[in-house]
């Protein structure tokens, strides 16, 4: 599958990442703006209206988190970040200024294309959509019922909403903070606990086998996605 | 008679001459009075030497605003003096940080005598002068003669003006260069007229008899004698190494006795000086007589100043004890090959000298070939208001009981005086006279004796009830019975006084046997430190500090629990450390500290600091406690000494085990990171260089090969990665509630490939509480024990995972069916690097269950291994449910 014409930008300093990325999704089928810094980054945006841009955490100048910020002042354009596995609470950082995903260095090409496809699909999604649907799992949003096999499963209205937030954003990482303010409200950003109790409770009526979740990841240390 | 170069006398040579080469060199500018030109004379030849291009700096000088000192002042650099604040009101003193910082070659340091403002580093000037020499720094300094320790008394009798700032002779001794500065009194007269002269203000009143003609002359011959004496020593050493024949004194040495009592100072300033005209060494003794073990604090107090005075006059500071002065005293100096005993001339009158038989005489008697000199005192003199000394030894309790012994005696004899002959009446009277020796002392005794003589007269002999005595045998009677008890008395008393003095030994002796005792059974150097603070809190009650040199800086190391040393005590201890000499209270050294420390010294050096502290200002210790204290000391100096080495060698074990350590890992590293690396590069290659004849099954398996092996490599360096933070401590733990379900099923998609083809059983309860841990790292760990499960058991074989709750713990377990591991293995799976040894198919680095225990640690859980009944093996996790801290 290529995606003709479609523009993507690579924010990195290292220039062999730069140089695979070019490669691969100009094979892709992508057109390919490179950047070394975070001052390059936002120009290129402004210039070359990226539709995905890939962007590395460690960059000379200022951070992935500062440019996600930044951009997202006045763009919704989708940012996938590139982490490497000591910077955990970066990569959390970029998703909550409004990253759309991350992918931990080493990463296959398969992951990086499907990482990207979910995040420019998200954009089409309508957010008032009466259905939502991943597989098996079908969110009637008018009617507030859900069904797995179209069999009916009942909720309580915090499972609900939290459900609805995830189906909403399919594919997409939703941070812990994220899904509490959303859900609960800002006074419960930190109350771990209420996450985890709820996702569980979830997963045991929604999953086919709750040990080897189906539906609903676990990003460890990070939070959930909700598998397309 | 041809004399040769004493060998041992070679050595001190060259011994002096090589700490000499270290140390700075001294020259003393003295002077016999204030305003001979002292000062002067010293700016002249720091003028000259500055000509010459040392680097000269003023360190204090005192013009007394006299315009031709103060012009030569100027023209050199002075260093800052220190204001040190006493009484509200600031005092500039020597600042001898200054000088040691700006290190110059040569300092003008003036008044060497002078007495610094308490709370200064030294309590005299002289002691900072010895801490700038010491550092390599030249001295000029000035000194009138009064103000030497051995002139002192001398100078008393002669001016009749009591000198209160006195420097030790031995400074003197030691100064490589002493210029004597002279003006004829005459001449100083007229100077003193012209008001050239500067006068104390403290000394005016004093002036008109101080500065006489007869005075001056006085003066003036000492000080020109003192420095003859000088030069002749000088001569004779010359001579002596030079092997040129001349009138040397042969081994003479020389001990003073002294005493509480005023004669004493007078007795050791003579010893002093007739030690160095014999140029022999000199001791100053006490003797503690074991009959009078209770002396009043105050005699004690100056038992040692008169020690501290010998010291500083050169002589040897000793305190024996023995039953009886003479006794000691000659058993000492036979032992130390004494030859000349000096003794002061009794004071008591006469009488009580033949009712006790004077020391000098019974001294003399038994000194065989020591000679005994015999000092007098000068009535007068100085008789300071001395403390009566006559205290009564004993309560009156004890006088009165002695005498209820001789009632009760009496009463028994007159009830059965009709049926014995009085003569067996005496043994009631012996055997009370033995009774009040053992039990009351040496006066009761007496008094019993005498009683007892008495009322035997009286009571039991007839005619009763006097003393008239009818039969004239009893005469006999009575002078066997005063005889005999009195020498009874004597004895019993001196036995059971030398066992009081012994059970005193004997308590410091069980004391110390304590302290080794305890020692010898520590194991490191925390036990020991332990150990000797709190022997020395027992023997003692004081509180203790260790402290100890780290990287040559030392440090509080252990310390009494309700004590702990603020900074100006580490500050005396640091000082006692690096000059390997005692500091703080009761010292030379910063006196105002309430720390004394003790360097702690073995024969290889310095090994630390042991500080006592006491919070009493007045409780001062008491010699005998000190002595203690050096044994205590010494021991624990050894103690600690031998910790450290065995600490030492404890460390050169860990780095041993560490450096294998090393190679094992740089073995494994290398192994298993050139392995993949090895396949990467031979499919790449492959590829690249591939002319069409791989077919697609083969680059499939080229790829899917090189793929397989980077992912190895991600997961080697990643464990790599993690075991670094984690023995590094820079893991920090993000606790929260976690899902034990929610962990396995996370590390399942983790390992995602690995496990597709598995058949991995969970059971966790529904109902399972949630465990506060670190997500992502518990995550590691069961992606590590599952990745183990899955590598180690056959394909078919089930792995189970099961979770349940022991009290406050969650307990996790993993069990597979795989070979099992041998069960001397099962604590060393943990280690790191260490791998089961197994067939080379399975590949691993043997950093997975080692990066799992510390990270499950790191939670305050635990982790261990064990063998599976029918065969394979659980690994089982346990984490507390409350976080604690």
């Amino acid at each position: 599958m290529t995606e003709t014409g479609q523009r993507v930008l690579v924010v990195d300093d290292e220039n062999s990442i730069r140089r695979y990325l070019h490669t691969v999704l100009s094979a892709q089928g992508f057109i390919v703006y490179e950047a070394a810094t975070g001052g390059e980054a936002l120009k290129a945006v402004l210039i070359d209206r990226p539709d995905v841009i890939i962007l590395d955490l460690g960059l000379p100048d200022f951070n992935g988190i500062e440019v996600t910020r930044r951009l997202r002042e006045w763009s919704q354009t989708p940012i996938i970040i590139l982490s490497v596995r000591e910077a955990e609470n970066d990569k959390i950082a970029a998703l909550d200024a409004g990253a759309d995903d991350y992918l931990t260095k080493p990463f296959g090409t398969g992951e990086l294309m499907a990482r990207m496809r979910v995040a420019m699909r998200r954009l089409a999604i309508k957010p008032d959509e009466p259905v939502l649907k991943v597989d098996n799992l079908k969110m009637d949003v008018s009617r507030r019922l859900v069904t797995v096999s179209d069999k009916e499963i009942p909720l309580t209205p915090t499972e609900y909403e939290l459900l609805r937030l995830l189906l909403q954003n399919v594919g997409k990482v939703l941070t812990h903070r994220q899904l509490l303010r959303q859900v609960w409200g800002i006074a419960y950003e930190s109350e771990m606990h209420l996450l985890r109790v709820n996702i569980s409770n979830l997963r045991r009526k929604i999953e086919p086998d709750p040990t080897r979740p189906h539906y609903l990841i676990t990003e460890a240390g990070v939070g959930y996605r909700l598998r397309v | 008679m041809e004399q040769r170069p004493d060998p041992d006398e070679l050595f001190k040579q060259a011994q002096a001459e090589e700490q000499a080469a270290k140390r700075g060199k001294l020259k003393i500018f003295l002077g016999y009075v204030a305003g001979v030109g002292k000062t002067y004379a010293m700016l002249e030849a720091a003028h000259q030497r500055k000509m010459q291009g040392m680097d000269v700096v003023v360190g204090h000088i005192e013009t007394h605003k006299r315009a031709e000192t103060e012009e030569l002042v100027a023209g050199l650099e002075m260093l800052p003096r220190k204001q040190i604040e006493y009484h509200n009101v600031f005092l500039p003193e020597l600042d001898v940080d200054a000088i040691l910082s700006r290190h110059p070659r040569l300092v003008l340091v003036d008044e060497f005598a002078h007495t610094n403002t308490p709370s200064s580093r030294h309590p005299k000037r002289y002691q900072d002068v010895e801490e700038i020499l010491n550092a390599g720094i030249d001295v000029y300094t000035t000194l009138n003669i009064q103000h030497l320790e051995s002139l002192n008394d001398i100078v008393a009798q002669v001016t009749g003006v009591i000198v209160r700032e006195t420097v030790p002779d031995r400074v003197i001794d030691e100064a490589s260069e002493i210029e004597v500065i002279d003006l004829p009194p005459d001449e100083l007269l007229v100077r003193l007229q012209e008001g050239k002269v500067y006068i104390p203000e403290q000394a005016n009143r004093a002036i008109d008899k101080f500065f006489r003609k007869g005075n001056l002359t006085a003066l003036r011959e000492m000080s020109l004698r003192r420095a003859a004496e000088r030069v002749d020593d000088q001569m004779r050493s010359y001579m002596q190494t030079r092997a040129i024949s001349g009138p040397w004194a042969a081994g003479e040495s020389l001990l003073v006795c002294i005493s509480p009592s005023p004669l004493a100072e007078k007795l050791v300033r003579t010893t002093r000086r007739l030690a160095s005209e014999l140029k022999a060494e000199w001791f100053a003794v006490y003797v503690e007589v074991a009959s009078k073990p209770e002396i009043n604090p105050t005699n004690r107090e100056r038992i040692g100043r008169i020690l501290q005075l010998a010291e500083e006059l050169g002589g040897k500071s000793v305190m024996i004890s023995g039953g009886s002065i003479q006794e000691a005293v000659l058993e000492y100096s036979r032992k130390n090959n004494i030859t000349k005993v000096v003794v002061g001339k009794p004071l008591k009158p006469r009488w009580q000298e033949l009712w006790k038989g004077s020391i000098v005489d019974q001294l003399i008697y038994a000194s065989g070939d020591i000679d005994v000199y015999v000092i007098s005192a000068r009535e007068g003199l100085n008789k300071p208001n001395m403390p009566a000394d006559w205290q009564p030894h004993r309560p009156l309790g004890r006088y009165l009981l002695a005498l209820g012994l001789v009632i009760v005696s009496t009463l028994l004899g007159i009830s059965i005086r009709g049926d014995l002959e009085p003569t067996n009446l005496v043994m009631l009277y012996l055997a009370s006279t033995v009774i009040s020796a053992i039990f009351l002392g040496r006066g009761p005794s007496l008094l019993t004796a005498i009683a007892g003589v008495l009322a035997f007269d009286y009571f039991l002999i007839p005619p009763y009830l006097t003393f008239a005595v009818s039969d004239t045998q009893y005469i006999i009677t009575f002078i066997a019975l005063f005889i005999i008890s009195l020498v009874i008395s004597s004895l019993t008393a001196r036995a059971r006084e030398q066992a009081e003095a012994a059970l005193l030994r004997e308590k410091q002796t069980s004391a110390l046997y304590d302290l080794s005792r305890d020692l010898t059974s520590a194991t490191d150097l925390q036990q020991v430190a332990n150990i000797i603070i709190s022997q020395i809190n027992q023997a003692f009650g004081r509180d203790v500090a260790i402290f100890l040199p780290e990287n040559n800086q030392i440090g509080i190391f252990a310390s009494s629990p309700n004590y702990q040393p603020d900074e100006n005590e580490l500050a005396v201890a640091t000082w006692a450390y690096e000059h390997s000499q005692p500091a703080g209270r009761g010292t030379d050294t910063l006196p105002a500290a309430s720390l004394r420390c003790h360097p702690l010294k073995t024969s290889n050096g310095i090994v630390g600091v042991l500080g006592i502290h006491s919070q009493d200002k007045a409780n001062f210790l008491t010699p005998e406690q000190r002595l203690t204290l050096a044994a205590f000391a010494n021991q624990s100096a050894l103690a600690i000494e031998r910790a450290s080495l065995a600490e030492q060698a404890q460390q050169a074990e860990i780095l041993r085990a560490t450096e294998s350590l090393q190679t094992a890992l740089l073995n494994s590293i290398s192994h298993d990171l050139r392995t993949p690396l090895v396949s990467i590069t031979g499919a790449l290659s492959s590829l690249d260089e591939d002319s069409g004849t791989l077919n697609e099954s083969a680059r499939g398996a080229l790829i899917e090969n090189a793929r397989g092996e980077a992912d190895r490599l991600n997961r080697l360096v990643g464990n790599l990665l993690n075991m670094t933070r984690i023995e590094s401590g820079a893991i920090k733990l993000h606790r929260e509630p976690g899902d034990i379900q929610d962990v396995i099923g996370t590390a399942l998609e983790q390992l995602g490939k690995r496990v597709e083809e598995r058949e991995i059983k969970t059971y966790i309860p529904e109902d399972f509480p949630l465990v506060p841990m670190d997500f992502t790292l518990i995550v590691q760990v069961a992606v590590n024990l599952l990745e183990n499960a899955v590598k180690y058991s056959p394909k078919e074989s089930l792995i189970e995972v099961s979770a349940a709750l022991l009290g406050e713990k969650a307990c996790l377990e993993i069990a597979d069916r795989g070979a099992g591991i041998p069960s001397e293995d099962l604590s060393r799976v943990f280690d790191k690097f260490y791998r089961v040894q197994r067939p080379e198919s399975v590949s691993g680095t043997g950093l997975g269950l080692s990066i799992s225990k510390g990270i499950i640690e790191a939670h305050h859980g635990s982790i261990h291994a064990s063998a599976r009944e029918g065969g394979g093996t659980i690994l089982h996790i346990e984490l507390p449910l409350k976080a604690g801290e």
